[in-house]
């Protein structure tokens, strides 16, 4: 091989990676657009939006409220070591109320439903694709992103902001369980330090308190991309069944960093337009 | 919700892309009134395709006359599927074209290619069943999407598919495909093909796995349809015992390139190198 054959082949890798991201970003937001358009004109498959609420909604309760649980409770126990120290504990409400509905309500969530829903959609729809099930729709005139990908789309979309509720609501209420078991405040002291957290930073629509809005606008946009990336990388699976099995890992983990850095950037725009 | 809810809510959303195939039907003229093609029903001419630096298939030319079965053999990897890929508008050549019943599919919009798919019927190598559907489902799959049909009469027809292929339909409709045997699913798949009664079937593999009284089985199942329904077949297989009981012709292929064509005899006779060692 020549010096400049040498050269030539890191470049090509670098060529053929980035040519792959490219082609990668292109196609995920493509199925972003097909699912957006398919969510708003006909057919619907309104059975299967049905059924996909019921696995992605209904099915995710049980985790969603242990996850709100534990984390309401372990925000109280953990907030109670130092504010003891300076006697604030009557504020460990505004506490685990801010950060809840905030922060840990919709990003719990959306991680928690990723891993139940999302790698089962990568899992479900990728063996469709290796045991040529979609390329069986495709012959029959359907169209799998109708099918397939519209109805879990639109069923996170729907599904992931109620999830959040509940998460919300049991996490504020095993801070409660902490705050009058183990630090002797009242149910009502904590519910008010609560509530006055969410006053605090204002209301939209004169109602609705800005941080419930924010914390409730969050889950839609995690909720597509729980199922755009599922979707995407089951109908992406190739290789049999090792594939599918590679097509789940694969989405949990891109979902999960999407959910982050989205949550990042969603925040500094709502921060932005809401409450500066 | 009922059921009925759910299925009268579905049946109207699909109204809409019946119209779409109504739409792209009338273009073609009407169903019943699309003029009997003269030529071949199928027409593959000098179609070349390469994945990367991989050649699949070089200069490919080749035709389904109606109411012939013809069998593609070839070793793996040759491009066998590849061909009823092509076939069906699911893969696009880099070059020649490909006729199904008069009409480019590669290059024709997204609505025609729907209304030629309706004329066809696929069969997969594994079936291809819909897991999270009965037998009843899988069958009627293309009936409920498409048509407007009652359901009676989908139950009708769905009945009377499976009873095509030698299936007691009361002993099968409500079993999903994990509990039918290979056989039984490869059966099952060939009545969902011919539901809509396709003018062109096409088999990808229908004998692969098979014990060999169930390869005789489909294969005189594979004649019986050509006669009953009028089909007209394309059947890609490496079983050449298959091959030559159920075609009237056989084309080989070898590295994408097609070696040979014409009629068992002809090809038990041929000179060619490679023809005679698949043989052999």
């Amino acid at each position: 091989m020549s010096l400049s054959e040498t050269a030539r082949t890191p470049l090509r890798y670098v060529n053929d990676t980035l040519k792959g991201w490219a082609l990668h970003t292109q196609e995920y937001f493509r199925l972003l657009a097909r699912s957006l358009h398919g969510s708003v004109s006909r057919p619907f498959y309104r059975r299967d939006l049905v059924i996909q609420m019921d696995a992605i909604g209904v099915g995710s309760i049980g985790i969603v409220l242990l996850t709100g649980l534990f984390t309401g409770m372990v925000l109280a126990l953990q907030s109670a070591v130092e504010m003891k120290q300076f006697g604030a504990t009557i504020y460990i409400g505004r506490l685990v109320g801010a950060s809840t509905i905030r922060e840990l309500g919709p990003v719990l969530t959306a991680l928690m439903v990723t891993g139940r829903a999302g790698s089962g959609m990568a899992a479900e729809i990728g063996a469709m694709k290796v045991t040529e099930q979609v390329d069986a729709l495709y012959t029959m005139s359907v169209d799998p992103v109708r099918k397939l990908v519209v109805p879990r789309f639109v069923a996170a979309i729907l599904c992931l902001p109620l999830l959040t509720v509940i998460t919300d609501v049991v996490a504020i209420l095993g801070g409660m369980l902490i705050a009058v078991v183990k630090l002797d405040l009242t149910m009502d002291l904590y519910m008010r330090s609560v509530y006055l957290t969410l006053a605090e930073t204002g209301y939209i629509f004169r109602y609705i308190p800005i941080d419930l809005f924010a914390g409730l606008l969050k889950p839609v946009f995690f909720g597509a991309i729980i199922a755009i990336t599922g979707c995407y990388f089951g109908l992406k699976t190739s290789g049999g069944t090792e594939g599918v099995g590679r097509a789940a890992t694969r989405a949990v983990v891109t979902t999960s960093i999407f959910i982050l850095a989205t949550d990042y950037f969603l925040t500094q725009v709502l921060i932005a337009l809401l409450i500066e | 919700m009922t059921q009925d809810s759910l299925d009268l809510w579905d049946s109207q959303m699909r109204k809409e892309l019946r119209e779409e195939v109504r739409k792209a039907l009338a273009d073609l003229g009407d169903e019943s009134s699309l003029p009997p093609v003269a030529g071949p029903v199928v027409e593959l001419e000098d179609l070349c395709l390469k994945f990367g630096d991989h050649t699949v298939l070089q200069g490919v030319s080749l035709d389904l006359q109606r109411g012939e079965t013809l069998s593609v053999l070839g070793g793996s990897g040759a491009g066998k599927s590849t061909i009823l890929r092509l076939i069906l508008g699911l893969s696009l050549p880099d070059s020649g074209q490909v006729r199904v019943e008069g009409h480019d599919i590669a290059h024709a919009p997204l609505t025609q290619v729907l209304a030629l798919r309706r004329n066809m019927g696929m069969v997969f190598q594994e079936a291809a069943l819909f897991d999270s559907l009965s037998v009843y489902d899988n069958v009627g799959f293309y009936l409920h999407e498409h048509t407007g049909l009652p359901e009676e009469e989908i139950r009708r027809r769905v009945r009377e598919s499976l009873e095509l292929v030698d299936l007691e339909p009361n002993q099968v409709m409500d079993l999903l495909p994990a509990e039918l045997s290979g056989g039984m699913k490869k059966r099952v798949g060939i009545a969902r093909a011919v539901v809509h009664r396709p003018r062109i079937l096409l088999y990808d593999e229908p004998t692969s796995g098979l014990d060999p009284i169930t390869t005789r089985t489909i294969n005189d199942l594979i004649s019986k349809l050509q006669t009953e329904l009028d089909v007209s077949s394309i059947v890609v297989t490496h079983d050449i015992r298959s091959a030559f009981r159920i075609s009237n012709r056989v084309a080989l292929l070898f590295e994408g390139v097609l070696v040979f064509v014409g009629g068992p005899e002809e090809m038990v006779a041929s000179e060619d190198e490679y023809v005679r060692e698949f043989l052999r």
